[in-house]
């Protein structure tokens, strides 16, 4: 059974992972948008650099975080000014290091479904009397659901796994950015802690497959549901 | 009603030109294939913008390339139904058919829900999702969609393209009747002779 620092982790992971993916989901749909719909001088590197974490060692995002947002740093200096808040060593910090490295396969996932909106349906609506932002909000948005679901669903299974851009950015302090991972590199360290490490272990498959199967049956009832060809 | 249409419009290394003034009634557009009609439909709509000229229908320039004014599309309204129904997948038929009714000032709704699902015989077809419905069934919701919006005159575009021919009377026998007892003015695109000649009060031939 779990123990109650046990749950403790859990409920911190759940709630680093919650912010992540709820702070990141707009944002990733915008630039999904940019990149689905949008020409512009620029797209390419814009398309590369959000899909920089992807590729980059994990160690140096969390470096890239400390600089930027250190009290040295240009945004964690205006966030001590004007918010008066700092996310270092806080699970505020590792709630944004996650996000960070969840943004590319958030954006991927809705980058798809928002390109597999048929732009002439869209076109529809406007002779029906429908404005670009109520053509959105009615069309575009509800018909690449799918794609904000499944990137839902990716993106917290992702910051639920992330591991060295946090410890990089937020160190390791239990009860405030010692998540799941964390925890199991903790236990690790420490002589005899094996059966913490099964149970935490266990938790984070149950957790990932979870999302996984859900992901999947979420997209098998779109398919055999109402989405399909237009006439 | 009446339509006065002037545009032209370069297309890759193709021009496309229209220039007509047809009043009210159904008037075919009619041209082979390739020749731009589908374009000039869109230009009317709003959907594509010309490179001069002008659009004006029933005396309110919906274009005019001189004086810079450009409608857009969602404040022409003119109903365009499309040769492959693009009914919305997500909607059942009776959201479908109210999605432009919504929209529209009450005081430019003409038809209710009610009267158009008889005139088109589509009751059965209410909850129904649009991927259930056969060609010609598509097309009638896509017909009594673009009458619910308000449309003081329709576009079509081939719509009898993508339907069995066996069933393609039903719908012509629909737009027959949008002409004689609804009186609502349609430009109706087809690149076929004899729909041209059952269909037509008024021809007018695009490109040469």
């Amino acid at each position: 059974m779990l123990s109650a620092a046990d749950w403790d982790i859990v409920q911190l992971s759940l709630k680093v992972s919650l912010a992540a993916v709820l702070i990141t989901l707009p944002f990733a749909f915008a630039l999904a948008w940019l990149l689905a719909r949008g020409r512009f001088p620029g797209k390419l590197l814009l398309d590369a650099a959000i899909h920089l974490p992807l590729v980059l060692p994990p160690v140096v995002i969390g470096w890239l975080l400390l600089l930027a947002l250190g009290p040295a740093g240009p945004a964690g200096a205006f966030l001590d000014r004007w918010l008066g808040v700092s996310v270092m060593f806080r699970w505020t910090g590792a709630a944004v290091a996650a996000a960070i490295m969840a943004l590319p396969l958030m954006v991927r996932a809705m980058r798809l479904s928002i390109e597999a909106v048929d732009s002439r349906v869209e076109d529809a609506a406007r002779t029906l009397g429908a404005s670009p932002g109520r053509c959105f909000l009615t069309i575009t948005l509800p018909l690449s659901l799918p794609g904000v679901v499944t990137a839902f669903i990716l993106g917290f299974a992702r910051s639920i796994g992330e591991f060295g851009a946090t410890i990089t950015f937020v160190s390791n302090i239990p009860g405030e950015t010692r998540t799941l991972s964390l925890a199991i590199y903790s236990a690790l360290q420490v002589p005899g802690s094996d059966a913490t490490v099964w149970r935490l272990a266990l938790i984070s498959v149950a957790l990932s497959l979870g999302a996984l199967v859900a992901s999947e049956a979420l997209s098998q009832r779109q398919r055999a549901g109402r989405s399909g060809h237009v006439l | 009603m009446s339509f006065e249409v002037d545009v032209s419009k370069a297309l890759g290394d193709r021009m496309i030109e229209a220039r007509f003034a047809v009043p009210g009634g159904l008037t075919v557009l009619r041209g082979v294939s390739g020749a731009g009609k589908t374009s000039v439909l869109n230009m009317i709509a709003g959907l594509l913008t010309p490179d001069r000229g002008h659009v004006v229908v029933n005396g309110q320039p919906l274009f005019d390339a001189a004086q810079g004014a450009n409608l857009p599309v969602h404040r022409r309204r003119l109903g365009y139904v499309f040769q492959d129904g693009r009914l919305f997948p997500h909607l059942r038929v009776r959201a479908n058919l109210l999605y432009g009714y919504r929209l529209a000032q009450p005081e430019e709704r003409w038809m209710t829900l009610d009267e158009v699902v008889a005139f088109l015989g589509i009751a059965p077809l209410l909850d129904r999702w649009p991927r259930s419905l056969s060609g010609g069934e598509a097309q009638r919701v896509a017909l009594g969609r673009a009458l619910l919006s308000g449309a003081r005159a329709l576009l079509l575009d081939e719509p009898l393209a993508s339907i069995d021919p066996a069933r393609r009377s039903d719908i012509i026998d629909a737009i027959l009747r949008i002409r004689d007892e609804l009186k609502l003015p349609m430009l109706y695109v087809t690149h076929d002779p004899a729909e041209a000649e059952r269909l037509g009060n008024q021809l007018v031939t695009i490109g040469s």
